[in-house]
């Protein structure tokens, strides 16, 4: 199956390729360099156009500037990428694990006939085709899988893979005109959020806070950490379900599954789904006042001590060292 | 108002998960499901929850019906689901065995055999199953049927042939209007799960579960094998209180190069 053709959907973020999606375009170049194929990329909503001319080591770009992608109109998303999988002739389709591509990635495999091989954190091709690796239950165990035919469709988790914008730009460029139906959804309104801050499940730093907190009104002091490392509050289900944090914070197998490069564990004593949906951390520091919490079983650095103590005085540390 | 919610029967997530044990060899392919307590997938729950509220404020005019695809070991999370409110229950199940789990194409097209040609409103998911965790099966079901769909909903009104849900989407809300018939998968705040009575757990044994054969389309996916998670490093303790903070930050700058 030698010179099969990968073709990338680069999420636009007003004009500009979202990190997820620069992920899943580096090894999108990675799995066309061993299937012998060329990357086409797919980018839709205004400034579509000068976006896909900005990408490196792209054959083609299809795009669509329709203001009607500013929102997220999946039949309409999913009709145009359809387009594209024809007219590039792609044996693999990658997205980013995005809540945004994890839901357009069923749409477009139902009409490949076809099933997504979704959030994925390593990827091989060999002379039978595409292999996967996954995490399931959260991480308790992988699935390595093997499309029996292609196109295959795939979703990668954020965080896991490296952006590659080596090569030069100026690909080809081609609009997407897809027959479109009179539509059955749309976007009336759109709510953002208060504080606009990252996705948990595609932040690098994650300062997470469980019971230990004692109450909502003390997680200020995790709040402000986070600033200073530029990233992002997430909670255990605990907290979570007694309202003391949004389900949106929730860190776990019936939350987000995370993967950044350092996790803070802080008052957190480690149930077992919790550990499942941050295990793929690859740093992990834990903050306990009991020593026999499960959570210091995997945190590659841990504290054992009062929270309300050590955290301001890891924040000022920080700043201290780092002159943030 | 007329509500299909489909449900997974998966193991509780406070589960230890182990791999079956395989011959000498080969790759394990399967969980060792010894001891693992089974229930049905908490997004499941909320979006069934979400149904009954729904019926209930049309009137109780309509039905909920609940479905899943599997065989005969899916029967008691059906009957759990009755028990919290559904009228009747839907087992699916292909018409050729595999003694492997089903990807998400081969159960949304199950589930898409299932209902072409039923009358319904509203087909309802949870965003994702807490063991595979693909979260697919519901838009591609949905796509199958040519239903419109939305997923990872916190809340759903409906009026007058019209649903207006919202949809949480890489961080915001985007409100969705749609024609029903339509599809959504339940996020976290939708509803809260149901706690049945003992009068809901009698009365759901006297309640119709039909079984179903469809049609098993060839699988896409093969599954090669399944492995523990990469091993971490055994944990350690750097040290007690304030006075261990200043060398936790040392080795998150010079050995873990986490922080600039």
């Amino acid at each position: 199956m030698s010179g099969t053709h990968v073709l990338t959907f680069v999420e636009n973020d007003g004009g500009h390729a979202r990190r997820p999606s620069l992920e899943a375009l580096g090894e999108a170049r990675r799995i066309a360099a061993a299937s012998g194929g060329a990357v086409d990329a797919v980018v839709l909503g205004p400034g579509a156009r000068a976006l896909g001319a900005s990408l490196t080591g792209v054959r083609k770009v299809f795009y669509e500037e329709s203001a009607l992608f500013v929102a997220f109109h999946l039949a309409e998303a999913a009709g145009a990428v359809l387009e594209a999988v024809k007219a590039s002739g792609a044996g693999v389709v990658v997205m980013s694990a995005t809540s945004l591509g994890r839901e357009l990635a069923p749409a477009v495999a139902a009409d490949l006939k076809t099933c997504v091989g979704a959030d994925v954190t390593e990827t091989a091709w060999t002379a039978e085709g595409l292999t996967i690796l996954r995490p399931i239950y959260a991480g308790k165990a992988f699935l390595r899988a093997r499309f029996r035919r292609l196109p295959a469709v795939i979703t990668l988790r954020p965080s896991v893979f490296a952006p590659d914008d080596s090569g030069s730009g100026a690909p080809a460029e081609q609009a997407l005109t897809p027959p479109r139906e009179d539509a059955r959804a749309r976007v009336v309104e759109t709510i953002e959020p208060q504080v606009v801050r990252q996705d948990l499940s595609e932040a690098e730093t994650i300062v997470s806070g469980g019971r230990g907190l004692r109450g909502p009104e003390n997680f200020g002091i995790l709040e402000s950490l986070a600033k200073t490392l530029h990233g992002v509050v997430g909670a255990s289900r605990a907290v979570c379900d007694a309202g003391w944090r949004p389900h949106s914070d929730q860190v776990g197998q019936t939350g987000k599954t995370v993967s950044p490069r350092l996790y803070i564990a802080c008052g957190i004593s480690g149930a077992i789904q919790h550990l499942a949906g941050m295990s793929g951390s690859k740093n992990i520091v834990a903050i306990n006042k009991d020593p026999n919490a499960p959570i210091f079983q995997v945190a590659d650095y841990g504290i054992v001590g009062d929270l309300f103590e050590v955290v301001p005085a890891l924040e000022a540390e920080i700043k201290k060292t780092t002159g943030r | 108002m007329n509500i299909i919610v489909c449900l997974k029967r998966v193991p509780h997530t406070a589960s230890k998960i182990r791999l079956a044990a395989a011959p000498s060899g080969a790759s394990s392919k399967s969980i060792d499901v010894q001891g693992i307590e089974f229930t049905l997938s908490p997004y499941d729950e909320i979006a069934l929850a979400e149904a009954v509220r729904l019926k209930t404020a049309a009137g109780g005019q309509g039905s909920v019906v609940v479905l899943t695809v599997g065989g005969d070991e899916t029967q008691p999370v059906l009957r759990t689901a009755l028990a919290m409110g559904a009228d009747s229950a839907l087992q699916v199940r292909g018409n050729a065995p595999t003694g492997l789990e089903l990807d998400g194409f081969q159960v949304a097209s199950l589930i898409a055999g299932a209902l072409r040609g039923r009358d319904f409103d509203l087909l309802l998911f949870g965003r994702l199953a807490t063991d595979d965790q693909s979260a697919q099966v519901g838009t591609l079901a949905a796509r199958l049927l040519g239903l419109p769909s939305v997923a990872d909903v916190s809340r759903i009104e409906v009026q007058d042939g019209n649903a207006r849900l919202h949809h949480l989407v890489n961080g915001r809300v985007e409100v969705v209007e749609c024609k029903l018939p339509a599809a959504a998968t339940a996020q976290k705040g939708l509803a809260e799960p149901p706690y049945p009575s003992v009068k809901q757990i009698l009365a759901a044994k006297k309640k119709p579960i039909e079984v179903l054969t469809g049609e098993l389309p060839e699988p896409t996916l093969e599954t090669l094998a399944l492995e523990p998670p990469p091993p971490r490093k055994p944990g350690r303790i750097v040290g007690q209180g304030v006075a261990a903070v200043p060398e936790l930050v040392r080795l998150l700058r010079e050995e873990a190069k986490v922080i600039g």
